[in-house]
């Protein structure tokens, strides 16, 4: 057996959940430092590849599956590289551990960050396959040549597959990363094409398991009660008839919790049964009485109100160029514009669970999670245990939308198997994840632009307001970060003599968190119903306006502006804001969708083209309205994402944007009265229904561009197209969503 | 005791009567590919069939089911080669996957009643089950494929 790193091996081993003879391959890398971990430089060990001698490769997928195709993307990648026969892989899931560099799966970040690296770990495993057989054969490695699971000699047609090389390609030493030969494009036969999703079986028979579907001996079903407004404890509490109730077995204190709150469980009564009904049922019983919290005044729709006036006052200035106050003074007309969008909630399907085990001071937790590292660290930290002590096992997701990058469900789930000594499911309800979660920001827009005597605009004000994330973790943050107003806002593409970018105070009181595509959602519905607005007053045809305002074809650098842009935590010089790729999805889109053709009365399209996590994409979205009925009758979606794994998967993911972008537009809407979220499950928090969403078709630009996101970038242009083609075909300008408060839908 | 038909074999569960069917399966008999969703009936996850009706097992208490025959994604098909399940997988519909057990069971019900069924016929069986990924599109087009392909109506 190898000696290769003895340590690491076993681990990597326990982690892939395979026993035995199993050899690793690509197992050190020297020299590849990923400048993009989250952490430290331990991650210079990097373990994905394994291969069985019957020639059974498995590749480790460290990101989490919650539908986007990653278990599926990344390993074809991989397998590509390795010149493997996709038949023959085997995904495995990793485990929670910090060498992979960052398992955060949110930022449509997974094939963006790890393209290349997956690349890197096939050609490595190849190398040392092909080195393996060359000394096998006393050859010249330069003989010798990888392809469909075997390592051929050219010129004498000897072969020999993956599996009988795998023990002695594992003894070598793992190659320089200068040294690795990679394919070229033409040589692909997997990258580019559209592979079925590997657990495509398992999800059609019910086989999947995810993490609602736990389950273990002696297991406990928790149910818990958490508080309705944030900051408030327990004041008192009597459950002596929660335990009355068949089943029930326990009843357990969850521990108190001040603001700020960031990752930790909230606080409540957990009611652990034999089954989730009797944990539900107990829970009922419960009484509670809480105590106050200073959150317990707050209503959305008087925050609102406060946060539409702020927006119409100066703001702090953070981006500058000219001057926008003195352009906007001499302009011979001018047109102003205030919106609005409400708190939303992601609403996976599959609601939060985590299970936990906790023996002899370690704790071993299985979740549907984005974040497996951030459990390990947080609940470390709850427990007052060592990381290593927390193992973290990643299921598939029932979707996730950024909710379960959150640790909190997984935090609740190790302290009640610690306080119980059983292993412990958290099940969270519908009205769970409704009503406790981590809110898309509340938030108001407003944009004042000024045309010179040219007929150009010219001069542009817009300002910004919405709690920021960074509250949910320090309790203090009153205005956006610099990366939240870098997402779709303080970064705008448009070519302005005079631009003043500012935001406004807005307080924190529910945890604010990311929902798919964050910011990005109000910003790209602002921006992209202004520029519609003032094409309407200028009397220019949108796609006109629209390339206007973009411009020449340039690179757009806000940072000399004044901002510090964050891009989405990549280079501004591999990944630019483009104008010329913003105008090329805007014109795909448009030419597909054929949005100049002249429609029925009361239909008509709208559109509109946003740029986010360093991708492009254009929506024209087409409706008919009736009377006081709106009905969507057809979407087209561009998308430039760069280079394309899965284009199928892309397609999807866009397909599932839209279909995100017209529930949040037409019907999101999370209200608080009294601290407390006022919705509960899907009839007062609807989602699009299948006889709402109408045909759509994706159009990918071919790109050579490395790989953009994917996830969330389709959802920005979605709310704006839509309101826009409600104003071409009904004359009715929809500015505060969602769209029900003014149409019915 | 509660005696059922479950997936073609007889069963019986001592629980309590009010226990909706989706915890007795799920928790109970260990068949978790019934998922929850929503606990009121609201977005579909826990379709099964109760005498070849789809029903949502959420809001349906064990006591209703006695006597009757209950299948599940697990007994729909032996290997997952329903025309419905194969056509599922030709069209790429699942993302997340969480919601299509019950949007095959819908489906499959859809169907063994109405084998030609148009878009109409299709968005009323098919608006009770919620996709919050965004399949609409393939579910729809997966089930039309099945429909082409019916010949006489038999599945």
């Amino acid at each position: 057996m190898s000696t290769l790193q003895n340590v690491s091996r076993r681990k990597f081993l326990k982690g892939m959940g395979i026993t035995g003879s199993a050899l690793v391959l690509g197992a050190a890398l020297p020299g590849w430092a990923p400048v993009w971990a989250q952490s430290n430089k331990a991650s210079e060990l990097n373990l994905f590849v394994a291969i069985d001698a019957d020639g059974t490769v498995s590749i480790v997928c460290h990101r989490s599956e919650m539908g986007q195709g990653i278990r599926t993307g990344l390993p074809q990648v991989v397998a590509d590289e390795l010149m493997a026969d996709w038949q023959k892989v085997k995904v495995v899931q990793g485990l929670a551990d910090e060498r992979y560099g960052s398992q955060n799966t949110d930022g449509s970040r997974s094939v963006r960050h790890f393209y290349q690296t997956m690349r890197e770990m096939g050609a490595s495993a190849r190398t040392m396959l092909e080195q393996a057989a060359a000394n096998r054969w006393q050859v010249p490695l330069s003989e010798v040549a990888a392809k469909d699971h075997q390592v051929w000699h050219k010129p004498s047609g000897k072969h020999a597959g993956f599996g009988e090389l795998a023990a002695d390609a594992a003894a070598l030493p793992a190659p320089d990363i200068s040294a690795l030969s990679f394919k070229s494009k033409a040589d692909f036969v997997y990258i580019g094409k559209d592979l079925p999703i590997v657990d495509m079986h398992d999800i059609i028979t019910g086989q999947a398991q995810y993490g609602q579907d736990m389950r273990m001996d002696n297991m406990l079903y928790a149910s818990i009660e958490r508080s309705p407004v944030i900051g408030a404890n327990i004041d008192s509490l009597d459950d002596a008839e929660a335990r009355k109730v068949p089943g029930v077995v326990k009843v357990i204190r969850m521990p108190e919790q001040n603001i700020p709150v960031g990752f930790s469980s909230l606080p409540g009564v957990a009611v652990l049964a034999s089954n989730t009904w009797a944990a539900m049922q107990g829970r009922k019983k419960l009484n509670i009485s809480w105590q106050q919290s200073p959150h317990g005044e707050h209503d959305s729709a008087a925050f609102q109100q406060t946060l539409n006036k702020r927006v119409q006052e100066p703001g702090r200035v953070f981006r500058s160029v000219g001057d926008a106050y003195a352009g906007l003074a001499n302009a011979v007309q001018t047109h102003e514009a205030q919106y609005s969008m409400p708190y939303l909630i992601h609403a996976p399907m599959e609601p939060p669970a985590a299970t936990a085990v906790f023996n002899d001071g370690e704790v071993e937790i299985w979740s549907c999670t984005q974040n497996p590292q951030s459990i390990q660290n947080t609940v470390a930290q709850v427990l007052g245990i060592e990381k290593d002590k927390v193992t973290v096992h990643v299921t598939l997701l029932g979707g996730g939308f950024g909710r379960k990058s959150k640790a909190d469900y997984s935090v609740e789930a190790a302290i009640l198997a610690k306080a119980s000594g059983q292993p412990v499911k958290v099940v969270w309800s519908r009205e769970d994840e409704i009503r406790h979660g981590y809110y898309h920001a509340i938030s108001a827009q407003y944009f004042q632009a000024g045309v010179d005597d040219s007929g150009r605009v010219s001069s542009w004000v817009q300002r910004t307001a919405f709690p920021s994330i960074g509250w949910t973790f320090n309790g203090t943050a009153d205005e956006p970060s610099d990366g939240e107003l870098s997402l779709g806002f303080g970064d705008l593409p448009f070519a302005l003599d005079n631009l003043s970018c500012e935001t406004q105070k807005a307080e924190g009181h529910l945890r604010i968190g990311w929902v798919r595509s964050v910011s990005n959602i109000h910003h790209g519905f602002a921006i992209g119903s202004f520029v519609d607005e003032l094409a309407a007053k200028l009397e220019k045809p949108p796609r006109q306006m629209w390339h206007e305002l973009l411009g020449p074809d340039r690179m757009v650098d806000p940072e000399p502006e004044g901002f510090k842009y964050s891009n989405y935590g990549d280079p501004k010089e591999t990944f630019p804001i483009d104008t010329k790729r913003l105008k090329a999805v805007l014109d795909l889109a448009a030419d597909k969708a054929g949005i100049e053709v002249p429609q029925k009365a009361g239909e008509a399209w709208g559109i509109s083209v946003h740029r986010s996590f360093v991708s492009y994409v254009a929506i024209a979205t087409k409706v008919k309205v009736e009377g006081k009925k709106v009905k969507v009758l057809e979407m087209h979606c561009a998308a430039d994402c760069g280079t394309v794994v899965n284009p199928d998967r892309v397609k999807a993911q866009m397909e599932g944007a839209m279909i995100f972008g017209l529930s949040l537009a037409l019907m999101g809407e999370i209200s608080v009265k009294e601290g407390a979220v006022q919705q509960s499950n899907f009839h007062d928090y609807p989602l699009l229904r299948i006889q709402q969403c109408p045909p759509m078709q994706v159009h990918l630009i071919a790109s050579d561009a490395p790989p953009g996101g994917v996830g969330e970038p389709g959802v920005p242009p979605v709310a704006a197209s839509l309101a826009n083609a409600i104003y071409r075909a009904s004359g009715k300008r929809i500015r505060h969503l969602p769209i029900n408060k003014h149409l019915q839908v | 005791m509660i005696p059922f038909k479950l997936n073609d074999k007889n069963v019986e569960v001592d629980v309590q009567p009010d226990m909706p069917l989706l915890w007795v399966l799920r928790d109970l008999m260990g068949l978790t590919g019934t998922k929850y969703g929503c606990g009121m009936a609201q977005c579909g996850a826990c379709t099964v069939h109760l005498d070849g009706t789809a029903v949502r097992s959420c809001t349906l208490p064990v006591s209703a089911v006695q006597g009757k025959s209950v299948t599940t994604i697990e007994g729909l098909s032996d290997d997952g080669d329903h025309p419905l399940q194969i056509a599922w997988a030709e069209h790429k519909v699942p993302q997340c996957g969480y919601c299509q057990c019950g949007q095959i069971m819908s489906a499959a019900a859809l169907l063994s009643s109405n084998p030609k069924p148009d878009d109409t016929a299709i968005d009323n069986a098919m608006q009770g089950n919620i996709c919050r990924c965004g399949t609409y599109p393939r579910i729809k087009a997966a089930i039309k494929s099945v429909a082409a392909k019916k010949v006489g109506g038999a599945v």
